[in-house]
C-alpha cells in the first residue's frame, strides 16, 4: 500500500487487526447467546436479552468507562487476567478489541438471531430421528443453515468495530500504533493544525473500506444462499 | 411385535391410543385429517412427550412413562418419513442419504447401493435437494430413514402433498420395500386407496381414539370404516388365489373362498395372492340360484348377518367359505327375502366392480427377515 503514508497504513493496518480480534472474539459466545435467547425459555431470559443489547443504548463512552472499571489493572477481572494469563488490556490493541466486541456484540447477536428462528425446527427433528444428538445436530443441521446471520452478523461487527470511537478510546486511550485506529487517527489529525488534508485521506480510507465490506458482504451472502440451495 | 399405548391432552384436544402391530407387517393408522395419527406417530418417534404410555418394539421398552423410563429420539432406532420429506437443503441427495447411515450401528441390514437400487435413486445423488420433483424428495427421504438402519419405519402420509400422478409413482416403491426389507413399518394416512395397497393390519382411528384394529380384511368389514370413507367405499376386502387365465374369455380365474371369481387384470402368476374388494354397493343378493343372467361371477354362501346400515339399507356379511364378504341390500329387500343369519345366500358380482381394486398381496412371510 505504498499511496498511503507510514502512519495511515498503520492505522489501516491496526484497525483490520483490532476488528478482526473482535469479531474473532465475540463470534463464539454470540451464537451460543444467539441460540439461547432463541431457543430457550427461562427466569431471566428478558433480562439477559436486555442485557445483551445495553450497548446499543448506552453512550459508548459509559461502556468504556465501565469496561475500565472491570478490566482496568485493579478491575477484578482486569487484574486477575494479568496475574492468571498475563494478558494486559488496558492500553492495548487487545482491549480496543474487547471495547469494540462488546459494542458491537448486540448487532451481531441480533443478526444470528433473525437466521435462526428461519431454521426450520422439522429438520433438527429430521435429524434427531436419524440419530444425531445435541451437540451433532447443532453442528451439522443448525449451524450450517444459520450460516447467512452467522456471516451477516460477522461482517456487520467487523464494520461496526472499524468504526468503533468512543468506547475504545475512553478504555483504551489513543496511542499510535497500539490503539490508534482509523476513527482515532483522523480525530487526531482533526485537532492537529493542518491537518485537514491528512483528515479527508484518511475519511476517504474509511470511506473505500466500507464501500468494500459491503459488497464483499453481499458476495457472500449470494454464495452462502445458493449453497444452502436458495 | 410393537406394542403402543399412549396418552397425550393438548388443549381441548387429547389422545387416547393403543394398538398392537405384528411384526413385521404394515400397520396403517387409518381416520380423517386431524384425529390425531400425527400425534401418535410422533409420540412412538419419541418427538413428543406423552403424558403417560407405553412404547415397546420387539421387546425392547422405548418408553414406559410408569417407570420413568424414555429413549430419546436418537436412540430409539426408529426411521421417519415425513410428509414434507424434510431433507437437509444444505447437503447433496448422497449427503442425505449418508446422514443417518454414518451414525447407524456397524450391524447394517442396507447398504447405500441397495437402498438405491430399490428406490431408483443412483441418477439423483449428485443433486441438490432443491432440484428434485415432489416425488423424487420423498424417495430420497425414504432412502434416508432407511440408510439408519431403523428397527420400524414411519410414514407420516409421505404422498399427501402429492398430486395423483406422482403418488402412483412412488407407492410401488413402497410396496418393494414392504416385500423385500421387512422392516415393520407404520403408515399413516387418510387415504383409503394407500391403505388397500400397503397395509397388512389397519388401526381405525377417531377424534384422538384408536376405535378398532385388526387385519386389512377383517377390518373392512368394520362398521367404524363407513363413518370415515363413506358408504360407498364400504366392501369386503379379500385374499384370493390367482388360478390362471381363462383363454375364452381373456379373463383372470380366482379363487375366493370355495368360489371363483372372473376378474380383468393383469396376468399375475398361478398361485400368487390377489387382493380383491368387492364393493357392498356392487353386490346383489339371491336366496335362490340365480338362472338365466348376464351377470357371470357368482358366489354361493351361507349369511352370517344383517346389520342395518341406514336408514333404508342393510348390509348382509355371507360367509363364502372362511372368507366374508359384504352386500348393501335395501330394508324392503331384507323383509321381503325375509334375509337372516344362517340362510344360503348367492351373491351376484358385476366383473366390471372389480377393476382397479385387484392389488398384488403382500406375502405372508417375508423373503428377507432381516437379523432380529
Amino acid at each position: 500500500m505504498m499511496w498511503l503514508s507510514p502512519s495511515e497504513g498503520e492505522a489501516l493496518s491496526l484497525s483490520l487487526s483490532v476488528a478482526a480480534r473482535s469479531v474473532a472474539l465475540s463470534l463464539p459466545v454470540a451464537i451460543l447467546l444467539a441460540w439461547v435467547l432463541t431457543r430457550r425459555r427461562f427466569l431471566g431470559h428478558t433480562l439477559l436479552d436486555a442485557f445483551v443489547h445495553l450497548p446499543l443504548v448506552l453512550p459508548p463512552v459509559v461502556v468504556g468507562y465501565l469496561l475500565l472499571v472491570l478490566f482496568g489493572t485493579r478491575g477484578p477481572i482486569g487484574s486477575w487476567l494479568e496475574r492468571a494469563l498475563g494478558i494486559e488490556l488496558i492500553f492495548t490493541r487487545n482491549g480496543a478489541a474487547l471495547a469494540t466486541a462488546v459494542m458491537s456484540f448486540p448487532l451481531m447477536v441480533r443478526a444470528m438471531r433473525i437466521s435462526l428462528e428461519n431454521v426450520d425446527r422439522g429438520l433438527e427433528e429430521a435429524a434427531r430421528t436419524l440419530g444425531a444428538g445435541a451437540i451433532d445436530r447443532f453442528a451439522t443441521i443448525t449451524l450450517p443453515l444459520m450460516l447467512p446471520g452467522v456471516l451477516a452478523g460477522a461482517i456487520t461487527a467487523f464494520s461496526a468495530a472499524l468504526g468503533e470511537f468512543g468506547a475504545v478510546i475512553t478504555f483504551v486511550s489513543n496511542i499510535p500504533g497500539e490503539t490508534r485506529t482509523l476513527p482515532l487517527a483522523l480525530y487526531s489529525a482533526l485537532q492537529t493544525p493542518g491537518g485537514d488534508a491528512a483528515a479527508a485521506r484518511l475519511a476517504f480510507i474509511s470511506f473505500v473500506l466500507g464501500l468494500s465490506g459491503l459488497l464483499l458482504s453481499e458476495w457472500f451472502a449470494r454464495r452462502v444462499r445458493r449453497m444452502l440451495g436458495r | 411385535m410393537l406394542s403402543v399405548t399412549v396418552k397425550k391432552r393438548r388443549g381441548s384436544f387429547s389422545l387416547d391410543a393403543h394398538f398392537e402391530l405384528p411384526t413385521p407387517g404394515v400397520v396403517a393408522l387409518f381416520g380423517r385429517s386431524g384425529c390425531g395419527k400425527s400425534t401418535l406417530v410422533n409420540a412412538i418417534a419419541g418427538l413428543l412427550d406423552a403424558d403417560s404410555g407405553r412404547v415397546v418394539l420387539d421387546d425392547i421398552v422405548l418408553l414406559d412413562t410408569e417407570r420413568r423410563l424414555y429413549v430419546p429420539p436418537e436412540h430409539r432406532r426408529i426411521g421417519y418419513v415425513f410428509q414434507d420429506a424434510r431433507l437437509f437443503p444444505h447437503m447433496s441427495v448422497a449427503g442425505n442419504l449418508k446422514y443417518g447411515e454414518r451414525r447407524a450401528p456397524s450391524q447394517r441390514f442396507v447398504n447405500l447401493d441397495t437402498v438405491a437400487a430399490l428406490l431408483d435413486l443412483g441418477s439423483l445423488m449428485d443433486r441438490r435437494t432443491h432440484q428434485l420433483s415432489g416425488g423424487e424428495r420423498q424417495r430420497v427421504a425414504i432412502g434416508r430413514a432407511l440408510l439408519a438402519q431403523p428397527r420400524l419405519l414411519l410414514l407420516d402420509e409421505p404422498l399427501a402433498s402429492l398430486d395423483a400422478a406422482r403418488r402412483g409413482e412412488v407407492l410401488p416403491y413402497l410396496e418393494t420395500l414392504r416385500d423385500q426389507l421387512a422392516v415393520p413399518m407404520v403408515y399413516v394416512s387418510h387415504d383409503f386407496d394407500e391403505v388397500l395397497r400397503l397395509a397388512t393390519y389397519v388401526v381405525l382411528m377417531e377424534s384422538g381414539k384408536t376405535i378398532a384394529q385388526g387385519g386389512l380384511g377383517e377390518m373392512s368389514l368394520n362398521s367404524g370404516l363407513r363413518s370415515i370413507i363413506g358408504a360407498d367405499a364400504v366392501g369386503a376386502i379379500v385374499d384370493g388365489t390367482v388360478l390362471g387365465m381363462d383363454a375364452a374369455s381373456g379373463l383372470m380365474r380366482v379363487k375366493l373362498g370355495h368360489g371363483e371369481l372372473r376378474v380383468e387384470a393383469a396376468n399375475f402368476a398361478a398361485g400368487s395372492t390377489l387382493r380383491v374388494q368387492l364393493l357392498a354397493r356392487d353386490l346383489i343378493v339371491a336366496t335362490q340360484e340365480p338362472q338365466r343372467l348376464s351377470v357371470r361371477n357368482i358366489l354361493t354362501g351361507v349369511i352370517t348377518a344383517v346389520t342395518s346400515d341406514d336408514t333404508d339399507s342393510d348390509l348382509v356379511a355371507i360367509d363364502i367359505g372362511g372368507t366374508t364378504i359384504m352386500a348393501r341390500v335395501t330394508k324392503a329387500a331384507t323383509r321381503a327375502l325375509a334375509l337372516e343369519p344362517g340362510m344360503p345366500a348367492w351373491a351376484l358380482v358385476k366383473a366390471v366392480s372389480l377393476r382397479g381394486h385387484s392389488f398384488a398381496a403382500p406375502p405372508a412371510t417375508s423373503s428377507a427377515r432381516r437379523g432380529a
